[in-house]
Protein backbone atom coordinates (compact mmCIF):
# COMPACT_ATOMS: atom_id res chain seq x y z
CA UNK A 1 0.00 0.00 0.00
CA UNK A 2 3.01 2.68 0.65
CA UNK A 3 4.30 1.81 -2.50
CA UNK A 4 1.50 2.89 -4.71
CA UNK A 5 1.03 5.84 -2.13
CA UNK A 6 4.81 6.69 -2.25
CA UNK A 7 5.51 5.85 -6.49
CA UNK A 8 1.93 8.01 -7.54
CA UNK A 9 2.99 11.02 -5.19
CA UNK A 10 6.27 11.10 -6.23
CA UNK A 11 5.17 11.54 -9.90
CA UNK A 12 2.47 13.19 -9.24
CA UNK A 13 4.40 15.52 -7.36
CA UNK A 14 7.55 15.67 -9.77
CA UNK A 15 5.27 16.16 -13.22
CA UNK A 16 2.87 18.62 -11.50
CA UNK A 17 5.79 20.69 -10.33
CA UNK A 18 7.95 20.52 -13.43
CA UNK A 19 4.77 22.17 -15.23
CA UNK A 20 4.18 24.52 -12.57
CA UNK A 21 7.99 25.90 -12.39
CA UNK A 22 7.62 26.56 -16.03
CA UNK A 23 4.33 29.09 -15.30
CA UNK A 24 6.30 29.80 -12.09
CA UNK A 25 9.45 31.42 -14.02
CA UNK A 26 6.83 33.05 -16.62
CA UNK A 27 4.83 34.75 -14.52
CA UNK A 28 6.00 34.91 -10.72
CA UNK A 29 9.75 34.81 -10.73
CA UNK A 30 9.89 37.82 -12.64
CA UNK A 31 8.22 39.87 -10.06
CA UNK A 32 10.56 38.81 -7.85
CA UNK A 33 13.33 39.75 -9.55
CA UNK A 34 11.77 43.09 -9.98
CA UNK A 35 11.12 43.68 -6.16
CA UNK A 36 14.61 42.92 -5.55
CA UNK A 37 15.82 45.42 -7.36
CA UNK A 38 14.28 48.24 -4.86
CA UNK A 39 15.52 46.35 -1.47
CA UNK A 40 18.83 47.94 0.00
CA UNK A 41 21.43 45.42 -1.33
CA UNK A 42 20.02 44.10 -4.51
CA UNK A 43 19.40 40.50 -3.23
CA UNK A 44 17.22 38.59 -1.09
CA UNK A 45 18.39 39.69 2.35
CA UNK A 46 18.65 43.56 2.15
CA UNK A 47 18.98 45.54 5.06
CA UNK A 48 15.09 46.69 4.71
CA UNK A 49 14.06 42.51 4.76
CA UNK A 50 16.21 42.13 8.09
CA UNK A 51 14.96 45.04 9.90
CA UNK A 52 11.52 44.34 9.25
CA UNK A 53 12.11 40.56 10.21
CA UNK A 54 13.99 41.82 13.48
CA UNK A 55 11.99 44.85 14.17
CA UNK A 56 11.20 43.17 17.67
CA UNK A 57 14.95 42.46 18.47
CA UNK A 58 16.20 46.42 18.22
CA UNK A 59 19.55 46.52 19.66
CA UNK A 60 20.79 43.10 19.19
CA UNK A 61 23.44 42.99 16.84
CA UNK A 62 21.89 40.83 13.35
CA UNK A 63 22.36 37.22 13.97
CA UNK A 64 20.67 35.26 12.24
CA UNK A 65 21.22 36.58 8.74
CA UNK A 66 24.53 35.35 7.63
CA UNK A 67 25.10 37.06 4.64
CA UNK A 68 28.23 35.11 3.71
CA UNK A 69 26.05 31.59 3.73
CA UNK A 70 26.14 29.95 0.24
CA UNK A 71 23.60 31.32 -1.98
CA UNK A 72 22.81 29.88 -6.11
CA UNK A 73 24.35 32.04 -8.41
CA UNK A 74 21.62 34.57 -10.61
CA UNK A 75 20.67 32.92 -13.40
CA UNK A 76 20.96 28.82 -14.52
CA UNK A 77 21.77 27.88 -10.64
CA UNK A 78 19.49 30.08 -9.14
CA UNK A 79 16.54 28.88 -11.10
CA UNK A 80 17.65 25.45 -11.12
CA UNK A 81 17.34 24.84 -6.64
CA UNK A 82 14.70 26.94 -7.23
CA UNK A 83 12.79 23.99 -9.86
CA UNK A 84 14.65 21.45 -7.49
CA UNK A 85 12.14 23.02 -4.42
CA UNK A 86 9.28 23.35 -6.20
CA UNK A 87 9.37 19.67 -7.06
CA UNK A 88 10.10 19.12 -3.41
CA UNK A 89 7.94 20.55 -2.06
CA UNK A 90 5.56 19.43 -4.61
CA UNK A 91 6.15 15.62 -3.72
CA UNK A 92 5.72 16.74 0.13
CA UNK A 93 1.91 18.33 -0.87
CA UNK A 94 1.11 14.99 -3.04
CA UNK A 95 2.56 12.49 -0.03
CA UNK A 96 0.56 14.72 2.26
CA UNK A 97 -2.74 14.57 0.13
CA UNK A 98 -2.16 10.67 -0.46
CA UNK A 99 -1.84 10.23 3.31
CA UNK A 100 -4.79 11.87 4.29
CA UNK A 101 -6.41 10.04 1.56
CA UNK A 102 -5.77 6.13 3.19
CA UNK A 103 -5.89 7.98 6.68
CA UNK A 104 -9.54 8.91 5.95
CA UNK A 105 -10.47 6.23 3.98
CA UNK A 106 -11.69 8.77 1.42
CA UNK A 107 -10.38 7.18 -1.77
CA UNK A 108 -7.99 9.71 -4.66
CA UNK A 109 -8.85 8.83 -8.21
CA UNK A 110 -8.99 10.27 -11.37
CA UNK A 111 -12.46 10.92 -11.11
CA UNK A 112 -12.48 13.20 -7.54
CA UNK A 113 -9.01 14.09 -8.23
CA UNK A 114 -10.07 17.39 -9.16
CA UNK A 115 -11.64 18.16 -5.76
CA UNK A 116 -8.37 16.85 -3.60
CA UNK A 117 -6.81 19.55 -5.76
CA UNK A 118 -9.23 22.22 -4.89
CA UNK A 119 -9.45 21.07 -1.22
CA UNK A 120 -5.06 20.83 -1.27
CA UNK A 121 -5.16 24.74 -2.96
CA UNK A 122 -7.73 26.03 -0.33
CA UNK A 123 -5.97 24.10 2.85
CA UNK A 124 -1.73 24.92 1.28
CA UNK A 125 -2.65 28.09 -0.72
CA UNK A 126 -5.73 30.12 -0.73
CA UNK A 127 -6.77 29.68 3.27
CA UNK A 128 -3.24 31.06 4.48
CA UNK A 129 -2.67 33.52 1.51
CA UNK A 130 -6.56 35.14 3.14
CA UNK A 131 -4.39 35.99 5.87
CA UNK A 132 -0.83 36.71 4.81
CA UNK A 133 -0.80 37.52 0.68
CA UNK A 134 1.88 36.16 -0.79
CA UNK A 135 4.63 38.38 -0.19
CA UNK A 136 7.75 40.05 -1.88
CA UNK A 137 10.66 40.16 -0.86
CA UNK A 138 11.33 43.39 0.86
CA UNK A 139 8.02 44.02 1.73
CA UNK A 140 7.07 44.62 5.68
CA UNK A 141 6.10 41.39 7.56
CA UNK A 142 5.58 40.53 10.99
CA UNK A 143 7.94 38.40 13.28
CA UNK A 144 8.68 35.07 11.14
CA UNK A 145 8.46 32.74 13.49
CA UNK A 146 4.88 34.03 14.52
CA UNK A 147 3.64 34.04 10.99
CA UNK A 148 4.96 30.38 9.83
CA UNK A 149 3.25 29.39 13.33
CA UNK A 150 0.30 31.11 12.14
CA UNK A 151 0.73 29.29 8.47
CA UNK A 152 0.89 25.80 9.43
CA UNK A 153 -2.17 26.41 11.98
CA UNK A 154 -4.30 27.51 9.42
CA UNK A 155 -3.23 24.58 7.09
CA UNK A 156 -4.24 22.31 9.75
CA UNK A 157 -7.25 23.57 10.57
CA UNK A 158 -8.22 24.07 6.74
CA UNK A 159 -7.63 20.92 6.13
CA UNK A 160 -8.94 19.58 8.82
CA UNK A 161 -12.36 21.13 8.33
CA UNK A 162 -12.34 19.82 4.39
CA UNK A 163 -11.68 16.26 5.62
CA UNK A 164 -14.64 16.16 8.28
CA UNK A 165 -17.09 17.21 5.53
CA UNK A 166 -15.79 15.14 2.50
CA UNK A 167 -15.99 12.00 5.50
CA UNK A 168 -18.95 12.49 7.17
CA UNK A 169 -21.03 14.91 5.47
CA UNK A 170 -24.14 15.94 8.03
CA UNK A 171 -24.83 18.90 9.62
CA UNK A 172 -22.26 18.92 12.31
CA UNK A 173 -19.82 18.31 10.14
CA UNK A 174 -20.86 21.37 8.10
CA UNK A 175 -20.95 23.31 11.09
CA UNK A 176 -17.48 22.09 12.34
CA UNK A 177 -16.26 22.83 8.94
CA UNK A 178 -16.95 26.03 9.16
CA UNK A 179 -15.46 26.70 12.01
CA UNK A 180 -12.23 24.84 11.63
CA UNK A 181 -11.86 27.03 8.53
CA UNK A 182 -13.05 30.42 9.87
CA UNK A 183 -10.87 30.66 13.29
CA UNK A 184 -7.48 31.26 11.84
CA UNK A 185 -9.04 34.10 10.47
CA UNK A 186 -11.03 35.29 13.60
CA UNK A 187 -8.11 35.16 15.54
CA UNK A 188 -6.45 36.98 12.44
CA UNK A 189 -2.71 36.55 10.97
CA UNK A 190 0.40 38.19 12.52
CA UNK A 191 0.66 41.77 10.91
CA UNK A 192 3.22 43.95 10.26
CA UNK A 193 3.78 47.01 12.77
CA UNK A 194 1.50 49.86 11.76
CA UNK A 195 3.05 52.58 9.82
CA UNK A 196 5.56 49.94 8.07
CA UNK A 197 6.10 50.43 4.48
CA UNK A 198 8.34 49.11 1.57
CA UNK A 199 9.77 50.73 -1.40
CA UNK A 200 7.83 47.94 -3.54
CA UNK A 201 5.81 49.77 -5.96
CA UNK A 202 2.00 48.63 -5.11
CA UNK A 203 1.29 47.06 -8.47
CA UNK A 204 4.20 45.01 -8.42
CA UNK A 205 2.81 43.48 -5.01
CA UNK A 206 -0.80 42.98 -5.92
CA UNK A 207 0.33 41.77 -9.41
CA UNK A 208 2.21 39.28 -7.53
CA UNK A 209 -0.05 37.79 -4.95
CA UNK A 210 -2.36 37.14 -7.98
CA UNK A 211 -0.24 34.82 -9.73
CA UNK A 212 1.22 33.22 -7.10
CA UNK A 213 -2.12 32.05 -5.97
CA UNK A 214 -3.28 31.47 -10.19
CA UNK A 215 -0.08 29.64 -10.68
CA UNK A 216 -0.71 27.89 -7.29
CA UNK A 217 -4.22 26.60 -8.36
CA UNK A 218 -3.04 25.22 -11.86
CA UNK A 219 -0.49 23.32 -9.81
CA UNK A 220 -3.12 21.82 -7.38
CA UNK A 221 -5.56 21.34 -10.36
CA UNK A 222 -3.16 19.14 -12.26
CA UNK A 223 -1.79 17.26 -9.12
CA UNK A 224 -5.28 16.36 -7.58
CA UNK A 225 -6.03 14.35 -11.26
CA UNK A 226 -2.73 13.03 -12.23
CA UNK A 227 -2.70 11.79 -8.91
CA UNK A 228 -5.42 10.05 -8.24
CA UNK A 229 -5.22 8.35 -12.07
CA UNK A 230 -1.55 7.27 -10.99
CA UNK A 231 -3.37 5.39 -7.86
CA UNK A 232 -6.07 4.44 -10.25
CA UNK A 233 -3.49 2.66 -12.16
CA UNK A 234 -1.51 1.39 -9.61
CA UNK A 235 -4.30 -0.22 -7.79
CA UNK A 236 -5.64 -1.93 -11.20
CA UNK A 237 -1.90 -3.39 -11.02
CA UNK A 238 -2.36 -5.31 -8.12
CA UNK A 239 -2.06 -3.73 -4.06
CA UNK A 240 1.33 -3.63 -2.94
CA UNK B 1 -11.38 -11.37 -12.33
CA UNK B 2 -14.09 -11.67 -9.88
CA UNK B 3 -12.45 -14.17 -7.77
CA UNK B 4 -9.03 -12.37 -8.27
CA UNK B 5 -10.90 -8.87 -7.28
CA UNK B 6 -12.34 -10.81 -3.95
CA UNK B 7 -9.18 -12.76 -2.88
CA UNK B 8 -7.72 -9.49 -3.04
CA UNK B 9 -10.45 -7.57 -0.74
CA UNK B 10 -9.97 -10.16 1.78
CA UNK B 11 -6.58 -10.32 1.68
CA UNK B 12 -6.50 -6.10 1.97
CA UNK B 13 -9.16 -6.19 4.65
CA UNK B 14 -7.28 -8.10 7.26
CA UNK B 15 -4.40 -6.56 6.63
CA UNK B 16 -6.82 -3.05 6.09
CA UNK B 17 -6.01 -1.28 9.33
CA UNK B 18 -2.69 -1.29 10.96
CA UNK B 19 -1.15 -1.29 6.84
CA UNK B 20 -3.17 1.93 6.13
CA UNK B 21 -1.84 3.48 9.51
CA UNK B 22 1.76 2.73 8.80
CA UNK B 23 0.88 3.86 5.38
CA UNK B 24 -0.48 6.75 5.96
CA UNK B 25 1.30 7.90 9.02
CA UNK B 26 4.68 7.17 7.25
CA UNK B 27 3.63 9.24 3.87
CA UNK B 28 2.11 12.15 6.21
CA UNK B 29 5.74 12.44 7.92
CA UNK B 30 7.61 12.23 4.84
CA UNK B 31 5.63 14.88 3.35
CA UNK B 32 5.49 17.58 6.22
CA UNK B 33 9.45 16.79 6.12
CA UNK B 34 9.63 17.62 2.76
CA UNK B 35 7.34 20.62 3.37
CA UNK B 36 8.92 22.20 6.46
CA UNK B 37 12.41 21.30 4.99
CA UNK B 38 12.78 23.19 1.87
CA UNK B 39 10.01 25.48 2.71
CA UNK B 40 10.40 26.44 6.30
CA UNK B 41 14.14 25.53 7.01
CA UNK B 42 15.95 28.21 9.04
CA UNK B 43 19.65 27.54 7.53
CA UNK B 44 20.79 30.31 5.39
CA UNK B 45 22.25 27.86 2.52
CA UNK B 46 18.60 26.47 2.40
CA UNK B 47 17.02 29.22 2.48
CA UNK B 48 18.91 31.02 -0.37
CA UNK B 49 18.34 27.61 -2.25
CA UNK B 50 14.74 28.01 -2.19
CA UNK B 51 14.32 30.97 -1.70
CA UNK B 52 12.47 32.11 -4.99
CA UNK B 53 10.04 28.73 -4.05
CA UNK B 54 9.09 29.88 -1.09
CA UNK B 55 8.22 32.91 -2.31
CA UNK B 56 6.09 32.08 -5.08
CA UNK B 57 3.99 28.92 -3.18
CA UNK B 58 2.96 32.17 -0.79
CA UNK B 59 5.60 31.00 2.89
CA UNK B 60 5.98 33.19 5.18
CA UNK B 61 9.83 33.50 3.94
CA UNK B 62 11.58 36.41 5.58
Amino acid sequence: MFRNLFFAAVLAGLAAGLVMSAIQQWRVIPLILEAETYEGEGHSHGKEAAVADHAHEEGTPAHTHDENAWAPADGFERIFYTVLSNVLIAIGFALVIGAVSVLAEIPLTLANGILWGLAGFAAFQFAPAYGLAPELPGMPAADLVARQAWWWSTVIATGLGIAILAKFRSLWAIIACVALIAAPHVIGAPQPPAGDHSDVPAHLASAYAAAALGTGAIFWFILGPLQGWLLDRFSKGGAA
Amino acid sequence: MTNTSNTLTTKTQSLSLSNRLLAGALALFMGLTLIGGVGFAANMAVHNGAHDARHASGFPCH
